[in-house]
């Protein structure tokens, strides 16, 4: 009797009102703008125009074939993702297996990783353009270590510099948040795998890759796919920095969008390449999850 | 087998490459924050510049306040933190309620579509803001909307990865926790907020920093929808000032010290909530 009662309660007429403003709230901003942009990629639609918007079917795919830009961007984003990607991974793994030690003090040094994560991106872009300067701290740093055979440069406006020295910053940046994640894996691997192996005289390194390592599958898969997608929506640090330059070396798919959707408003235009950045997202993340799990399956 | 005086003192070189390392990697992480608070405290532009590749950048002598006050005398500097914090702690504490509810509406109920609706949000969560940005942008402009502070706000209130981390915490509840609260006739709402939220501590204060953190540091939106500094958050301010030439670092570093110490002590004050918030976000 009682349990029919409070079944009965819990039917969609109940739960109506607790869905209802989030509801709302992601169908007007998300659905709806997302579905949108799938339509207005079809069409010549700007911000504020006297002309009537008109459906112009693939024109706008057509141009993306053609634009220079745009590919120049998506080039520099794989360039960025071939090489931040699997360094800052391998670094966070690093961090957290240093902090992982039961030593004293790793809470603050953890502490300390993770500041930069906590700082902004702008002000980050902005502190690391002066260490970049050409009379800055860094090309000191490197005089230094090179015995004064380092040739002074200056990274932002350098065409070969600037996109590795943004590289850089960001991986300063963000890799304090893939050590916690990192951090957080190692804490659930049962400690009697390390006790069992050490039984066996297993060494340190047989232990990072028969135990740490396929423990971590599953962190190393989540940090790899997060990092990728970071990398994909490259656009704060670039904005600051050097704004797309100098001549395209640091240009990337978002700033791409942002310059023709919002600065030359060509809505329909800036919908299209939206729609391929979005494909582009799902395709990695898709292919990325597919990869790993095989790895998964067969070890 | 190791004799026990070999194995200490294999545990004692351990411990010294571990220390040494994470001194260093501390000076690698710490050196441009402490850079920028050093060079904002020094008052002469020409001083900051001659220094400015040198190890003595960061011993500013003679420190002053000169640069914060130049700050608040150049630019409504107050007015700009006030947007933030108002933008900010707007979107993080409606948030709280919408993104809740709809996770107790998934978690707590049961009706036809509900686990339809669960994969749509999960669906939902792989959509990057930067695919909607431009469509959100013609239709914010149709609302009239541009240059204010709701669309700042608005559209960030609902958020599908939030909704699922509540989502997560809420399923786990046995289901006889509400049950004796029905029998004695208390409302939906009731059972809500007087059993599941206060149960939910750790993750609103979770939700809440992550929420905090991205809308702080949030920068492309704000850049495309405020016009003057009537309704310009931090991040768009400092942009705009750091465009600026001639640029005057000490006033600089004294924008982005300003904009980045008070959220550094807090994260060191809730440091612990923080870590588990990060760790939250691998979980899968």
């Amino acid at each position: 009797m009682a349990k029919m009662f409070y079944e009965k309660k819990r039917g969609f007429k109940y739960a109506f009102i607790f869905l209802l403003p989030g509801l709302v709230l992601l169908i007007t901003f998300i659905i709806i703008p997302f579905l949108s942009a799938f339509y207005l990629s079809f069409t010549n639609q700007r911000l504020i125009s006297r002309l009537p918007t008109r459906f112009i079917g693939l024109d706008n795919y057509k141009k993306i074939l053609g634009d220079d830009l745009f590919w120049k961007g998506l080039l520099n984003i794989f360039k960025f993702v071939i090489i931040v990607v699997p360094v800052q991974t391998a670094f966070a793994l690093g961090l957290a297996l240093l902090v992982n030690k039961r030593i004293k003090f790793t809470k603050i040094f953890r502490t300390v990783y993770f500041m930069p994560t906590v700082t902004t991106m702008v002000v980050v872009a902005v502190i690391w353009t002066f260490l970049y300067n050409p009379e800055g701290l860094i090309n000191l740093f490197l005089q230094k270590i090179s015995f004064g055979s380092w040739q002074t440069v200056d990274f932002i406006k350098n065409e070969n510099w600037a996109f590795p020295a943004i590289m850089f910053m960001s991986i300063w940046q963000g890799v304090g948040f893939q050590m916690l994640i990192f951090l957080a894996g190692l804490q659930e691997i049962p400690i009697s795998l390390y006790e069992a192996a050490t039984i066996d005289g297993a060494n340190n390194w047989q232990k990072f890759m028969k135990i740490t390592l396929p423990q971590l599958k599953n962190t190393t898969a989540f940090v790899i796919i997060s990092t990728t997608i970071l990398a994909f929506r490259l656009f704060d640090q670039v904005k600051v920095m050097t704004d797309g330059g100098p001549n395209g070396a640091t240009y990337t798919v978002v700033l791409h969008i942002y310059n023709m959707g919002f600065k030359r408003q060509y809505i329909g235009y800036a919908s299209a390449l939206t729609v391929v950045f979005f494909l582009l997202v799902l395709a990695i993340s898709i292919i990325q999850r597919f990869l790993l799990k095989e790895e998964r399956e067969v070890s | 087998m190791p004799t026990e005086r070999s194995r200490k003192k294999l545990i004692l070189i351990d411990k010294s490459i571990s220390y040494t390392l994470m001194i260093l990697l501390a000076a690698f992480f710490l050196f441009p924050l402490i850079y920028m608070i050093s060079t904002s405290l020094n008052p002469d532009e020409l001083d900051i510049l001659k220094r400015m590749g040198s190890i003595k950048a960061f011993i500013p002598s003679p420190a002053s306040l000169k640069n914060y006050s130049d700050v608040f005398a150049r630019m409504p500097f107050l007015r700009f933190i006030f947007n933030s914090l108002l933008i900010v702690s707007s979107t993080v504490i409606a948030g709280l309620f919408v993104n809740s509810m709809m996770a107790f509406g998934l978690a707590r109920f049961t009706f036809k579509g509900r686990k339809l609706l669960v994969s749509v949000i999960v669906a939902l969560m792989i959509i990057p803001f930067e695919t909607i940005a431009v469509p959100l942008l013609l239709m914010t402009n149709r609302f009239g909307w541009l240059d204010s502070y709701h669309v700042q706000i608005i559209p960030f209130i609902a958020n599908p990865f939030y909704i699922f981390l509540f989502y997560q915490f809420f399923i786990g509840f046995p289901k006889a926790l509400e049950e004796a609260a029905l029998i004695d006739g208390a409302s939906w709402f009731k059972i809500y907020w007087k059993i599941a939220m206060p149960l939910s501590k750790p993750i609103l204060a979770s939700v809440a920093i992550l929420h905090f953190l991205m809308q702080w540091g949030f920068f492309l939106w704000p850049l495309m929808v405020t016009r003057g500094p009537e309704y310009r958050p931090l991040p768009v301010a400092m942009q705009v000032f750091f465009g600026q030439y001639p640029r005057d670092w000490g006033d600089i570093m004294a924008f982005a010290t300003m904009m980045t110490a008070p959220i550094l002590i807090l994260f060191v004050v809730l440091q612990g909530q923080y870590v588990k918030s990060v760790s939250q976000t691998g979980i899968k």
